[in-house]
């Protein structure tokens, strides 16, 4: 906090001068490959290692800002570089440092063409997402959220697979539509209160009916980042179609953006229109959990059901968002970390065989377990931390949103249940027909287990996810301030029209 | 106001002057000489742009009330001439290569620029005519400089008699406007509807509906689009690009300034027809870019869509809605001027290629020009933090300011219609392998240039916007005086 170092700034922009590095090397093509991916790692590598400060200059007992930059933009308009993490943001911007180094690593061989380009793309994208995170004015968080289509249009046109345009253009136009939408509101914010400094525009008021138009502008770009059921259709599509490491940093921190947005913007500054929009929220959620966890089950492709799954565990998230107590709100906070390392690391176990053996059907595989001890102990892990498995970060998370959630309505936290026992069904069926069972066919017989760089990708997520089940305080203890800053803030802001507070407490 | 001084008009005066010491030197030189005229042109348009900002500051009204020099004058003047400068340097390999080399080529373009000063700093209707019309006919004849080409005599010939069209309808609103207010200078008009107690009579209503059909038709607008894609298809490619730069932010801001100026007063009467040439315009730029196959032919339809989201901050009216004007055709333009290069620079084994097919696998042949491709065109799509962006945020936020809620909720979502398209090409440049790459040695060292530099122009606006939004807020205010 006090040291005099930009470090946010730092953090957000590092990547882009290890692309700029990358755009200038010249040289026969095995070397610009070559040198590109290993500027890639190191320049992201460095980055994490720059974002861990963050973590540990934290101050958790202040729910305010912290790290905080603030240099005017465009005056004109009052529009400010303003940057900051609190509570709710930190380990989002620490998930995006990390996994970019393992998307680096996890593509190291998978991605042979355009190298340079690709590295490029990936390093961009850090820092469009870590400034998604931190930025803490309205326009400025636009830009960042509507810039990270750029790079991820071109990872999944370019190096995806072979529906890859159609999947790109989905992906593009689909979260386009949503984003315009919120610009306009953005606007007809900066013309209600004259500014777009977020921590300004949560202490304000607007009025109710136009708090409702707002929401749904907000809603319409987050749900379908999130994705909500029904607008989730973009997803498996694009998660399918996309390149392992475009799969990893989806899944792992793009749907977060939705959820955040949720918790940053549309919960502190239209508390009003969030208490009368929260019934519509849970319908859409639940309704997510269970219709999507059995679509998983009937899925046939392994990256389709990861997809789907992660459509159902989001469900989950947005239930703990929206029943806005400490519990429900941390437990939501968790779960999106969680989910963000776990299926992460589900997709790059896909990667692992896919790598080898350039299927991702579910039948292509079986007895895995034979020729790959290593693989299959990891893709364990990692299926329970999936299903929720007490000692793994899953749990936490799921068990944190499900108290809250029954506190604020019975009926919804039963029906988001019966989305675990789903969630462990479909997530065994797809371990015991790739992992178990007898390795019988014959393609199969000379698979080759983990490489020293694959489970150098793994381990620190493996770590990761059994950290946060063990000793989750590491992770709840930087989150709570804000959390209870916010949940204490929504409640009286809420208070002023009753009738709305009852139709939430329903 | 009754001593006549000439300095408000120098930079007009300058450029008539050169323009026909330029013809000498064209003629004497013969055409051997063109790529030196080019260079001397862009040199005079230069020296004007110095004239031009270092002119007095503030309003200076001139010749008897019908001429006018302010901030808002300066802003576009600016634009208007580096925008020509840049189409002549475009042009400079192309004319000598395909049959155009004719040093009347660049003279003709400095005439046409005289044109559009005057029309930005007319403050009466006959200048405004005066101006248009000395453009219009330079641009007649530029349009089909390839005489023995029949696509080119076409496109002349084509804008020519829909030009000609569109003056008779502006010269008809003008003189019911007269007939109206009895004035023909902006500010007598302004007074008479003032002394109408801001109410307009049937007759000025009539002349204004006219009025604005014949500048629509110069910004191409929905209806009177007709010409613009057969137009910029015929026209030879440097043309077309001269046509989508300079004109377009001249008659852009010659729409405003009459709309504003005389009859600011009575915006609630306009306001209705220019939400539904914008409406319409970002529609069918959006919708009918999509089944292009003919790159030019897209760029056209995409201006008219473009023209439509300007259009947007004029119909607010408001002293917001114009600065958002001026900054969406400041920066549409340097996408514009960038986007041409590229298309100037598509020849395959020699030969000029116009298909948005040719561009496949270009991300392979010639990345650094894909890159810039990619950048103009996601800039287009108004994907921040490009520039793009920025345009649209402007008038967007002049359009709520304005309450204009419809009008910019369908203007964002024609926008990711719009989207679509200029996503096409980027899939095609990125996703799709070459048949027949496009030659490595077409891009010449200027267009190499205009392409870098527009691109870097582009995607770095976001770093120091400060400039370009403070002088286009001091233009805006000086249309509104306090």
């Amino acid at each position: 906090m006090a040291s005099g170092w930009p470090l946010l700034s730092l953090v957000t922009f590092l990547p882009l001068v290890g692309a700029a590095l990358i755009l200038f090397t010249r040289g026969s093509p095995e070397l610009v490959a070559r040198n590109a991916r290993n500027i890639a790692l190191w320049t992201s590598l460095i980055t994490f290692a720059l974002s861990l400060f963050l973590w540990t200059g934290f101050d958790p007992d202040v729910s305010d800002f912290q790290f905080v930059e603030k240099v005017a933009w465009i005056p004109a308009f009052g529009i400010t570089y303003h940057m900051g993490v609190d509570g709710i943001s930190l380990f989002f911007v620490l998930l995006s440092t990390l996994l970019t180094p393992i998307c680096v690593l996890a593509s190291w061989e998978a991605i042979e063409s355009r190298v340079k380009e690709y590295m490029i793309s990936f390093l961009v994208l850090e820092t469009l997402m870590v400034g998604t995170f931190s930025a803490l004015d309205f326009i400025l968080f636009y830009v960042f959220f509507e810039g990270v289509l750029i790079p991820m249009f071109l990872i999944i046109g370019v190096w995806g697979g072979p529906r890859r345009v159609y999947s790109a253009f989905k992906f593009f136009l689909y979260t386009l539509a949503g984003s315009v939408l919120m610009l306009l509101a953005i606007l007809a914010i900066f013309f209600e209160t004259g500014t777009t400094d977020v921590p300004t525009l949560m202490q304000g008021h607007l009025p109710s009916m136009m708090q409702k138009w707002l929401w749904l502008a907000f809603f319409a770009s987050f749900a379908v980042k999130v994705p909500m059921w029904p607008v989730h259709t973009w997803l498996p599509d694009a998660h399918v179609e996309a390149p392992t490491a475009g799969s990893v940093i989806l899944a792992g921190v793009l749907l977060k953006m939705g959820a955040y947005g949720f918790l940053r913007f549309s919960v502190p500054m239209l508390p009003e229109a969030t208490a009368y929009f929260t019934p519509l929220i849970y319908t859409l959620s639940v309704v997510a959990v269970i219709y999507t966890s059995l679509v998983a089950l009937a899925q046939e492709d392994m990256k389709k059901l990861i997809a789907y799954s992660s459509v159902a565990h989001m469900g989950f998230v947005t239930i703990g968002i929206f029943a806005l107590n400490t519990q429900a709100v941390t437990g939501a906070l968790y779960q999106m970390l969680s989910h963000g390392i776990v299926s992460a690391a589900l997709f790059l176990c896909v990667g692992v065989v896919y790598d080898r053996e350039h299927s991702r059907e579910i039948s292509h595989y079986g007895g895995l377990v034979d020729r790959m001890p290593i693989y299959a102990f990891v893709f364990m892990v990692f299926t329970m931390a999936a299903v929720g498995l007490p000692g793994t970060s899953g749990f936490v998370g799921e068990f944190l949103i499900l108290t809250g959630a029954f506190q604020s309505s019975t009926w919804v936290a039963t029906l988001a249940a019966t989305g675990l026992v789903l969630g462990a069904a479909y997530m065994l069926y797809l371990y015991r027909r790739v992992v178990f069972g007898k390795l019988e066919k014959d393609h199969l017989k000379d698979i080759l287990d983990l490489s020293w760089r694959e489970i150098a990708v793994f381990a620190p997520l493996v770590v990761l996810a059994i950290w946060m089940g063990v000793y989750p305080t590491s992770f709840t203890r930087p989150m709570h301030a804000s959390v209870v800053n916010l949940v204490t803030k929504y409640e009286t802001a809420s208070m002023p029209s009753p009738s709305s507070v009852a139709a939430a407490r329903r | 106001m009754t001593t006549i001084s000439l300095t408000p008009a120098l930079p007009e005066i300058w450029l008539a002057i050169a323009g026909m010491a330029l013809l000498m030197i064209g003629v004497f030189r013969g055409d051997g000489g063109t790529r030196s005229v080019s260079w001397l042109s862009v040199f005079v348009l230069l020296v004007a742009v110095v004239i031009v900002l270092g002119g007095a500051p503030g309003r200076i009204v001139a010749f008897g009330g019908q001429f006018v020099t302010d901030a808002f004058a300066v802003f576009v003047k600016v634009i208007v001439l580096l925008g020509s400068a840049v189409s002549i340097i475009l042009a400079l390999d192309y004319i000598e290569r395909e049959d155009m080399n004719r040093f009347e080529y660049p003279v003709l373009i400095v005439l046409a620029t005289l044109g559009m000063l005057v029309m930005v700093s007319a403050n009466d209707l006959i200048t405004l005519y005066l101006g248009l019309e000395l453009q219009s006919l330079a641009l007649y004849v530029v349009a089909a400089f390839q005489r023995d080409r029949i696509r080119s005599t076409e496109a002349g010939l084509k804008y020519f008699v829909l030009g000609a069209l569109s003056s008779g309808m502006l010269l008809y609103g003008c003189s019911l406007i007269y007939g109206a207010t009895g004035a023909t200078g902006f500010e007598p008009i302004a007074q008479a509807i003032a002394d109408n107690e801001g109410t307009a009579s049937i007759g000025l209503i009539f002349g204004i509906v006219f009025l604005t059909a014949g500048l629509a038709f110069k910004v191409s607008a929905v209806p009177f689009h007709m010409w613009t894609p057969d137009v910029y298809e015929g026209a030879p490619t440097p043309v077309t690009a001269l046509f989508a730069i300079a004109p377009k932010a001249a008659a852009i801001a010659l729409f405003v300034r009459v709309m504003i100026g005389p009859f600011g007063e009575i915006v609630i009467d306009w306001r209705p027809i220019l939400i539904a040439i914008s409406i319409g315009s970002m529609g069918l730029g959006a919708v009918a870019a999509i089944n292009q196959t003919n790159i030019k032919r897209l760029l056209a339809y995409s201006s008219i869509g473009n023209m439509g989201y300007a259009l947007v901050g004029l119909a607010a009216g408001t002293e917001s809605g114009v600065r958002g004007v001026l900054i969406y055709m400041a920066i549409y333009l340097v996408m514009t001027a960038g986007s041409f290069a590229i298309v100037l620079a598509m020849r395959q084994k020699g030969k000029m290629v116009e298909g948005i097919s040719d561009l496949a696998g270009l991300s392979k042949t010639h990345p650094g020009m894909a890159l810039a491709f990619a950048i103009f065109l996601f800039s287009l799509a108004g994907i921040p933090p490009l520039a793009g962006f920025f345009g649209k945020l402007y008038v967007f936020l002049a359009a709520i300011e304005a309450g204009l809620y419809t009008l910019a909720v369908f203007g964002v979502l024609a926008s990711v219609v719009g989207a679509f398209y200029y996503l096409r090409i980027i899939k095609i440049m990125y996703f799709d392998e070459a048949t027949v790459p496009l030659d490595k040695e077409a891009v010449g060292r200027s267009l190499g240039a205009v392409q870098a530099i527009t691109a870097l122009l582009i995607m770095l606006f976001f770093v120091y916007p400060s400039p370009v939004l403070t002088s286009a807020a001091m233009a805006a205010r000086a249309l509104f005086p306090a």
